[in-house]
């Protein structure tokens, strides 16, 4: 079930957007997060709208994939909206049925966030679906180089996040085999009453520490026998292109931003 | 003649916190292009040595000297480059997401360029016949495969030397069999020096020499033909006996006469028939 929840999130698929350097898509959702906040009508709406189907489409992502990922947080999209209904008091009172009264202003925000929310979870998601998370550390890693001089530590900060990655699926496999030695002793996970299964965690979680401490010290000796001395006189074997599709996304993502400002009330 | 690759003299060495010595006063050396065998069961020393080797630990006293080099705190990123590790738990060394990155890993610490490490990459798997798994992500490899990687991130910096630090202890027999025919259609074709710190009799059998630790020492040094020739004594010690020596033990005690004190098992079935027709 993890698996699926961490996994299931990149898509291979050949399209316009997988093909796009990670730095490039990175940069794209960063702004997309700022100028969604310039929309407030519903010409602006539209436009940022059509901007995400778009991308939407571009990414040949499967429908059933998108609502795979979705349908978690769906209910925290409509949650908002019934929030901004019931709580907004501007505009005309459009409706009035005992301590429940909805106001014009309050269908209207009610919409603008749900969908602001909305396309904020579409295109992230989107980011997610069609780079690997080896893509988005390394874009990561080169756009935060410049951080390097005020010694951040970069590199260190994507070897670990790389590390981290590689480690998930091992440490899940080892989990479920700790999970199976327990219930062979008795544990049980799924059944009785929450105060039980919680304190059920403990002999899972205890080995499971224990195994990747040690599992992090060979490793850090086996990187050590291997040459590993920090970022510096470090070469990459992974290469990051940036491709005229990259620089053309980015244009067309400044002419979006034009556009909201030019609609917007 | 035979030439030295490495040299051990008096060496010492102390963990903190302990009071026995992990090693004590050993010497020994390791000739060019041979397969050396250090057995010993669990804290004999075996690979507290490995790792004095390439620098992960100093030695208290005494000297180690790999490639005419006196080891020592700021030359071990060049002994480094020189002496290639593999350890015993195929996940806890596979450092990349994927294969190819893993191999790269070494390759990128050395400050080597991409398009030589491409070539480097890609060739180093060849020869460890993972080629197809470039992309391949480490959960879905198998423990040997696994080991093979390794191997081939060790080989892809051109060591002269490779130390198998119980590499195969964890797989299973066809995983073993994998690494170890690895091993030894590289050493052939490269004139690499292996040394294989094992506890694992069988494996040892078919090295060049064998070393035998017992207690931090050097107990015993020689073929292996000389060194299961002492059965009694390396019961004692703990090691486990390979089957096809067991056999021509029990054999002789039956009265079974045969021609050699140590036989492989393909040696041990020929001679038994060959035997069986003689009567």
């Amino acid at each position: 079930m993890m698996e699926k929840m961490i996994f299931g999130r990149y898509v291979p698929a050949d399209s316009v957007l997988h093909r796009m350097d990670p730095r490039s898509k990175l940069t794209m959702i960063f702004l997309f997060v700022c100028i969604i906040f310039l929309a407030n009508n519903w010409q602006t709406y539209t436009i940022i709208g059509l901007y995400t189907f778009l991308m939407t489409g571009l990414s040949k992502i499967p429908v059933r994939f998108l609502y795979g990922g979705l349908k978690p947080v769906i209910w925290l999209v409509v949650f908002t909206f019934l929030l901004q209904l019931f709580f907004t008091r501007e505009g005309t009172l459009v409706f009035h049925w005992g301590v429940i009264k909805i106001y014009s202003e309050g269908i209207k925000m009610g919409f603008y966030i749900s969908f602001r929310f909305f396309f904020l979870i579409l295109m992230t998601s989107l980011l997610t679906l069609t780079t690997t998370p080896i893509e988005i550390t390394d874009g990561l890693e080169s756009l935060l180089g410049p951080l390097k001089k005020i010694r951040f530590p970069v590199h260190e900060m994507a070897l670990m996040m790389s590390i981290s990655l590689r480690f998930i699926p091992t440490l899940m496999q080892e989990t479920d085999k700790i999970m199976k030695a327990q219930i062979a002793r008795g544990v049980e996970f799924a059944s009785g009453p929450i105060k039980n299964r919680i304190k059920a965690v403990i002999p899972l979680l205890i080995p499971l520490f224990v195994s990747s401490f040690k599992r992090a010290e060979e490793l850090a000796v086996a990187m050590e026998a291997r040459g590993y001395r920090g970022g510096e006189g470090r070469t990459k074997y992974r290469l990051l292109s940036w491709k005229a599709a990259d620089t053309l996304q980015l244009i067309f993502l400044a002419v979006i931003t034009v556009l909201l400002i030019l609609f917007r009330s | 003649m035979k030439k030295e690759i490495v040299s051990l003299k008096d060496v010492t060495f102390q963990y903190d916190g302990q009071e026995r010595n992990a090693l004590n006063q050993v010497s020994f050396d390791i000739y060019e292009g041979e397969w050396l065998a250090i057995v010993g069961h669990n804290g004999s020393g075996k690979s507290t040595m490995a790792k004095l080797l390439n620098g992960l630990q100093f030695p208290k006293e005494g000297r180690v000297t790999v490639c005419g080099i006196e080891l020592n705190e700021e030359n071990i990123w060049e002994i480094r480059k020189k002496i290639g590790m593999v350890f015993q738990n195929p996940d806890n060394q596979f450092v990349g997401t994927t294969v190819e990155d893993d191999v790269a890993f070494g390759l990128e610490n050395m400050g080597i360029p991409r398009e030589e490490m491409i070539h480097r990459v890609e060739d180093s798997l060849n020869r460890v016949k993972m080629d197809q798994f470039l992309s391949q992500e480490p959960h879905h490899l198998s423990g040997g495969q696994k080991q093979r990687v390794a191997i081939a991130g060790v080989l892809a910096l051109r060591p002269a030397i490779i130390i198998l630090d119980e590499a195969t202890s964890m797989l299973d027999p066809r995983g073993r069999e994998e690494v170890l025919e690895t091993v030894r259609a590289l050493k052939n074709e490269k004139s690499l020096t292996v040394i294989s710190i094992t506890h694992d009799l069988e494996e040892a059998a078919k090295a060049d020499r064998m070393i035998v630790m017992n207690k931090g020492e050097v107990f015993r040094e020689g073929t292996p033909d000389e060194i299961f020739s002492m059965d009694e004594q390396l019961i004692a010690l703990g090691l486990d006996i390979p089957f096809s020596v067991k056999m021509t033990k029990a054999f002789r005690e039956k009265g079974i006469q045969l021609s050699k004190h140590y036989l492989s098992e393909e040696e041990l079935v020929t001679e038994l028939w060959t035997s069986r027709s003689r009567m």
